[in-house]
């Protein structure tokens, strides 16, 4: 299972719900390289969701528009996929058949099918549970469920909105060094939408943080730590208290009236 | 050691399981004679009546010597045949109709507004005050029939696909679409194992309207089916016969229902349901 990154630019990107609502987020510009793990954080409301939402091309944006290696996304695909907060599994199928359900829309030969299902739930360990149907498992292995489905379409691009928050402290620890770890030995990109600082520093090579309503991108930090990263080592925790003052600075941030961006 | 604990458990499990199937055949097997001695009652007093003698063949006893007469006669088999290719295409048409239009209702919401007064309007009517109308559209009496079974189970089928779709969680829509799903595949892998359960629910039903429909509406016309055998039975004053009719109507009726709801707990994937 080979997967290519891939460089995401972000231009101009303004989106409102109705003409009625106001304006959730004006002229985003951002720029990913291929292979980063970039997390978005900021407090509700500011647009972090809605803004990936339109990167996997749920939503579509009112101005802008979102490029992966040149290719607009206009709608979903499995080049760019999403996990949600909740794995939202179908109950009626096992783990297999869970996982494979997106090769199933396509033109997967069973072998192939067969082979990318196996290989994508040994790399989230649930072998042993792969004729198991989903309502027998734990939230943890529920989402790893989730995560294999959408690793097994071999993405370019992982989307991931706040998708461990529902999960106790130690099952989203471990996911959140897997999905990182996963991504840095396949290559693929991953952004995602974060509350929790911890989940940033851990699992992102760099943060944006959201704010402002409209919202937008105030500050960007680096996350420049090697891996295997670990909550308690003393680099962490710098770069986690670096990342809560921006972000606390962040909070007080009032937009211009003319501005468009600040980086 | 931890085998030993497992299959002592298992065969726990197996036990009370059997256990279980064994005690509600008793309890079915218990239903069936209380029904059966409440009808040997009734036998005896209306041999023991001089105004009712003459009904004497609606007896237990009559009626079970009847079965072998009608089975070697034939007369079974036929009756079922013709009756089960009427029900068997009315409820065809009932699901054919019933679910499509049902998914139409609990996917789209201005199609459910529109159409939920005139479906429960016509809903509300008599499935056999159809019968004269029918007779006349008609060319004839099996075409007429199989409306008559296809009018009056075309709502449950459509109001459960309706309701089954109501309860879809939207959140696997769109999975299903960032996934890359197309709307055919939506339908076919997210839709219909969803409904599957509330279908067959409906489809249930529809089955036991079907059978009610289906006797009264073989009284008119036909030569053929359960409905014509007992009213064959009643004029030739056959009552043994009759009550044998009776007894195989609710026969088969009681397996048909049998067959689906095996098929619900088969495709149902809620749990504690």
């Amino acid at each position: 299972m080979a997967i290519r990154g891939t460089e995401i630019k972000i231009q101009g990107l303004t989106h409102r719900y109705s003409s009625r609502t106001g304006v959730t987020f004006n002229r985003v510009d951002l720029v990913s390289p291929p292979g980063e793990a970039l997390a978005i954080i900021g407090r509700s409301g500011c647009g972090k969701s809605t803004l990936l939402h339109i990167l996997a091309g749920i939503l579509k944006p009112t101005e802008g528009k979102v490029l992966l290696n040149g290719t607009a996304i206009t709608a979903p695909s499995p080049r760019w996929v999403m996990m949600f907060q909740a794995p939202h599994l179908f109950p009626w199928m096992t783990v297999s058949q869970n996982v494979g359900v997106g090769l199933s829309f396509g033109r997967w030969s069973k072998e192939e099918t067969e082979e990318r299902v196996t290989e994508a739930i040994k790399l989230v360990e649930l072998q042993d549970f792969a004729t198991a149907n989903v309502q027998d498992l734990s939230g943890g292995q529920q989402q790893r469920v989730a995560l294999a489905r959408s690793l097994v379409m071999e993405p370019e691009l992982l989307l991931l909105d706040e998708p461990f928050s529902a999960l106790d402290a130690f099952t989203r620890s471990s996911l959140q060094k897997d999905v990182r770890n996963i991504a840095k030995r396949k290559g693929f990109n991953i952004v995602f939408v974060t509350h929790d600082i911890d989940e940033a520093v851990i699992m992102g090579d760099r943060a944006v943080i959201m704010a402002g309503s409209p919202g937008n991108i105030v500050h960007e930090l680096d996350i420049d730590l090697p891996d295997p990263r670990d909550r308690h080592d003393t680099a962490v925790q710098a770069l986690r208290t670096r990342l809560m003052a921006t972000f606390q600075e962040a909070a007080n941030y009032k937009k211009p009236e003319s501005a468009t961006l600040a980086a | 050691m931890n085998y030993a604990v497992t299959s002592a458990e298992e065969g726990g499990f197996c036990r009370l399981m059997k256990h279980r199937a064994v005690q509600s055949l008793g309890w079915a097997a218990g239903g069936i004679a209380i029904l059966a001695i409440l009808w040997l009652i009734g036998g005896y007093f209306i041999a023991n009546n001089p105004t009712t003698k003459t009904f004497v063949k609606f007896g237990l006893f009559p009626t079970l010597e009847a079965f072998p007469e009608l089975w070697g006669a034939g007369k079974i088999q036929n009756a079922l045949a013709a009756s089960g290719f009427r029900l068997g295409s009315g409820l065809l048409l009932a699901i054919v109709i019933g679910v499509p239009i049902g998914i139409l209702m609990g996917r789209i919401k201005w199609f459910r507004d529109f159409t939920n007064s005139p479906f429960q309007f016509v809903r509300m009517i008599s499935p056999l005050s159809w019968m004269p109308l029918a007779v006349l559209v008609f060319a004839t009496w099996n075409g007429s029939i199989i409306f008559l079974i296809a009018i009056a189970a075309v709502w449950p089928v459509m109001f459960a696909t309706a309701a089954g779709l109501a309860k879809v969680d939207p959140n696997w829509f769109k999975v299903a679409r960032n996934l890359g799903a197309k709307p055919l595949h939506i339908l076919t892998k997210v839709i219909m194992p969803a409904i599957t359960f509330d279908v067959l629910s409906g489809i249930r039903l529809a089955l036991g309207v079907a059978w009610i429909v289906l006797v009264p509406a073989e009284y008119l016309g036909v030569t053929s089916g359960l409905g014509y055998a007992i009213e064959d039975a009643r004029e030739t004053l056959s009552y043994n016969h009759l009550t044998a009719m009776v007894v195989t109507i609710g026969i088969v009726g009681y397996f048909l229902d049998s067959i689906l709801v095996a098929l619900i707990k088969r495709y149902s994937w809620h749990r504690g349901g």
